[in-house]
C-alpha cells in the first residue's frame, strides 16, 4: 500500500511538486509549457483568472530573454507567502552573458535584441516585487513576486 | 501544431486552436503572406480566442503579419482577443497599432461585408 520511496506524486515530466516547479529552458519551444505551469499554479494560489494571464505573460517576456542571450536556463515557479497573503515568486536563471547595465536594460524600448524592448519592465510593472541580479560573463537571475488580494487589479478587469 | 486556414469567398480565416509556441506563430505568418496571393484573398481574419497570451513577441509577430498582408494588398482582421489578454497586453505596453480588431468572427465578417456594399451605408460627413 504504501508508495515506494521518492515516488513522485505525478507523471509529468516537468518534475511537479505541488507547490513548486522546476522547468528546464533550452529552446523557444519551453516557452510555452512554462508559462502554462506558471498559470496553474497561479490559480492553484489563488489568482484569479487575469491575474494568472498577467503572470503567465511575464514568465513568457523572461522565458524568451533566456532562449534569446542565454540560450538555456531554467525558470522555478514556487507558491510563496508575504503577511498571511499567498502569492507567487518566478525565478528566471542563466548562465549567459549577464547584463551590462541593468538600468538600462529596464528602460521600457530598449533591447540589444530587435525586440520591442517591453519584457523587463514589463515584468517589473505588473508584479509586486522585482529583483535582478546579474554579472557579466557569470550570468543573470531575475526573481518576481505577486501576492493575492490588495492588488492593482484585483478589482476586476 | 499547424493553425487551420479556411476559405470563406474571398477572404481567408485563420482559426487558432490553442496556444502557440514562437514558431508556430511565425509559420502561421508565413503561410497566411503566401495563401493570401493564392487565394487572391482581400482579406484575413485571425481568431486568436484560444490564444493564452499575447506577449511582446506575439503581439509583434500579429502586427508584422498584418503589415505583410497589407503589402500584399489585403487587410488583416484580428478577432477574439479574451479580455485577460487585453487587460496584460495593455499593462505590458504592447500595441496592435494599425490592425483592426473585432470583437469575434462574425463581426469581423459584418465588418467586411459593409465593406463590400458601401450603397448601403450613409456616409458622414
Amino acid at each position: 500500500m504504501e508508495p515506494p520511496c521518492g515516488a513522485a506524486d505525478s507523471p509529468s515530466s516537468v518534475g511537479v511538486l505541488d507547490n513548486e516547479a522546476t522547468i528546464e529552458i533550452a529552446s523557444s519551444g519551453d516557452i510555452l509549457p512554462a508559462r502554462q505551469k506558471g498559470r496553474e499554479l497561479a490559480r492553484h494560489v489563488g489568482f484569479s483568472s487575469a491575474e494568472a494571464t498577467l503572470i503567465a505573460t511575464v514568465i513568457s517576456e523572461l522565458v524568451r530573454n533566456i532562449v534569446l542571450y542565454a540560450k538555456r536556463g531554467q525558470i522555478i515557479v514556487r507558491r510563496a507567502e508575504s503577511a498571511g497573503r499567498p502569492g507567487i515568486v518566478v525565478v528566471a536563471r542563466d548562465d549567459g552573458p549577464g547584463i551590462p547595465d541593468v538600468r538600462q536594460a529596464l528602460c521600457v524600448g530598449f533591447s540589444t535584441s530587435g525586440s520591442l524592448g517591453l519584457g523587463l519592465p514589463g515584468a517589473k510593472r505588473l508584479m509586486d516585487e522585482f529583483e535582478i541580479v546579474s554579472e557579466v560573463g557569470i550570468g543573470t537571475t531575475v526573481t518576481v513576486k505577486k501576492w493575492t488580494a490588495g492588488l492593482t487589479c484585483s478589482s476586476g478587469v | 501544431m499547424q493553425v487551420p486556414i479556411l476559405r470563406h469567398g474571398d477572404y481567408l480565416i485563420a482559426s487558432i486552436q490553442s496556444a502557440l509556441t514562437d514558431s508556430d506563430l511565425l509559420a502561421l505568418r508565413q503561410s497566411l503572406v503566401q495563401q493570401v496571393g493564392s487565394a487572391r484573398a482581400r482579406a484575413v481574419i485571425v481568431d486568436v480566442t484560444a490564444l493564452d497570451v499575447l506577449d511582446s513577441f506575439a503581439s509583434r509577430t500579429v502586427q508584422d503579419l498584418a503589415q505583410m498582408i497589407r503589402l500584399r494588398g489585403a487587410e488583416t482582421i484580428v478577432v477574439g482577443v479574451q479580455p485577460e489578454v487585453a487587460f496584460s497586453m495593455a499593462q505590458l505596453g504592447v500595441r496592435l497599432e494599425g490592425v483592426e480588431t473585432r470583437l469575434d468572427l462574425e463581426e469581423a465578417l459584418a465588418y467586411l461585408a459593409g465593406k463590400r456594399a458601401p450603397g448601403k451605408r450613409t456616409r458622414e460627413g
